[in-house]
């Protein structure tokens, strides 16, 4: 199983010099498994554009699934080249609610806000909720939950063979009651369960933290508390705040190791790929 | 161009499906729930979907007698009968209590009546409750909020 970051920052893009090291681009995570033909993509950032342009002909069938709906989760989407591509298959997976998914997204992709309307892609089309029962799609089982961030979000549980990624990109475990010590009382516990690679929302410090709480974010110290009561093997520090340049992410992720009571730490990159299984 | 786009609530019918990843965790509304009840000087119970108490709150444990880190845990049998529920002179059936309709008919319910509370004083509680469905509409228990009141 390969991971690659297209997109690793919160909030809003920040391209320029003093973001290269880590991006600058979005959320957006690619997922690839043994079959050459299918491809899982978490989140729609800025980051998804640039996948665009990089995608293989040789993938027939995409499955992209989306945490929640804030902008800077799905802004990439009126930009990703295989939605207009009509040999392929893309489903989207979005958190479900009482308005249809294409409602939703038909909100951005229209005029006045973007001048293609989804029903003017040209790819075969499909547009799921994402539900707490879990699917598969291929190699892939793929489980949603419902985490604590504002609006409806869930976090992912991606499964094949061995190996486990849990994307949880926006995420506020620390609202949990009596975080980080009640696992069956922790958003999002389940879902991240013994993750091999847990992405995970590291937008603050722990400073920054108590002027955010309620905001829906975690500091890296509540993520690695996270990572730790859920038995994740690695974490990756996801959603970086869009103030912080390289020098401060490498900051927040020293300071997020020397608190991990076990799991492996590392600051997304964005250009980076792991490879999970060996 | 314009290849039919679907919003598929029927894709999920050709789901293959499997087990839950292997530990328990209460929803993510529930969570929520507790979270808020922790900060409220009212009693809360919340229940989950075969109505076992699965939380109750600081002011709650005064009326039960009990506290929630002893116990954590409270089967439904157990909580619908321990207050002796009564009015009008008569106790009341379980499928009467406010908490139970809430999580039977995922209704909103109201009540007054009378309970022997944990210091072994009857009391007269005025008790609200609602069940608690997720955007799936999927039951996943019901919260009750109770007042003391000195109107018999």
């Amino acid at each position: 199983v390969r991971v690659t970051f297209w997109g690793t920052r919160g909030s809003i893009a920040t391209p320029g010099q003093e973001t290269v090291t880590f991006g600058g681009d979005t959320s957006c995570v690619a997922i690839t498994g043994l079959d050459p033909g299918h491809l899982v993509i978490l989140d729609a950032g800025t980051g998804l554009r640039r996948l665009g342009t990089q995608t293989p002909t040789r993938i027939e069938r995409i499955d992209l699934l989306l945490s929640h709906l804030h902008l800077d989760h799905i802004i990439g989407l009126g930009f990703f080249e295989p939605l207009f591509r009509p040999d392929l298959a893309i489903t989207i997976w979005a958190p479900p609610s009482g308005v249809p998914l294409l409602e939703r997204l038909g909100r951005y992709l229209s005029p006045p806000l973007f001048p293609v309307r989804l029903r003017d892609l040209s790819c075969e089309l499909r547009l799921c909720d994402a539900l707490e029962e879990p699917v598969v799609r291929g190699e892939f089982t793929i489980t949603a939950a419902s985490i604590i961030h504002p609006d409806t979000a869930v976090g992912y549980r991606i499964e094949a063979g061995d190996q486990v990624v849990a994307y949880l990109p926006d995420h506020e475990p620390a609202l949990s009651p009596a975080f980080p010590r009640l696992r069956p009382w922790t958003s999002g516990a389940a879902v991240a369960s013994e993750a091999d690679l847990l992405i995970h929302d590291a937008q603050y410090g722990p400073d920054e933290y108590q002027e955010h709480v309620g905001w829906g974010h975690s500091s890296v110290t509540d993520a690695v508390a996270f990572a730790d009561l859920v038995g994740a093997r690695m974490l990756a520090l996801f959603h970086h705040d869009p103030s912080h340049d390289d020098e401060a992410v490498e900051r927040l992720e020293r300071e997020a190791r020397a608190t991990s009571r076990g799991v492996q730490v590392v600051a997304a990159r964005q250009g980076a790929t792991l490879t999970l299984g060996q | 161009m314009g290849t039919a786009t679907t919003h598929v609530g029927a894709c999920h019918r050709t789901r293959r499906w499997r087990i839950l990843p292997p530990m328990a965790q209460q929803p993510v509304e529930l969570i929520l729930v507790r979270h808020l009840a922790s900060r409220l000087a009212v009693p809360v119970f919340v229940v989950d979907p075969s109505g076992d108490l699965v939380y109750f709150n600081e002011p709650a444990e005064r009326v039960l007698g009990r506290r929630y880190d002893a116990i954590r845990f409270m089967p439904f049998e157990e909580w619908t009968t321990a207050f002796v529920p009564a009015a009008a002179g008569r106790t009341l059936a379980v499928e009467e209590l406010p908490l139970v309709v809430a999580l039977r008919k995922a209704i909103p319910a109201h009540s007054r009546f009378d309970i022997i509370s944990g210091d072994r004083v009857r009391r007269t509680i005025e008790v609200t409750a609602f069940p608690i469905i997720a955007p799936t509409e999927r039951l996943l228990g019901a919260v009750a909020m109770f007042w003391e009141t000195d109107e018999r």
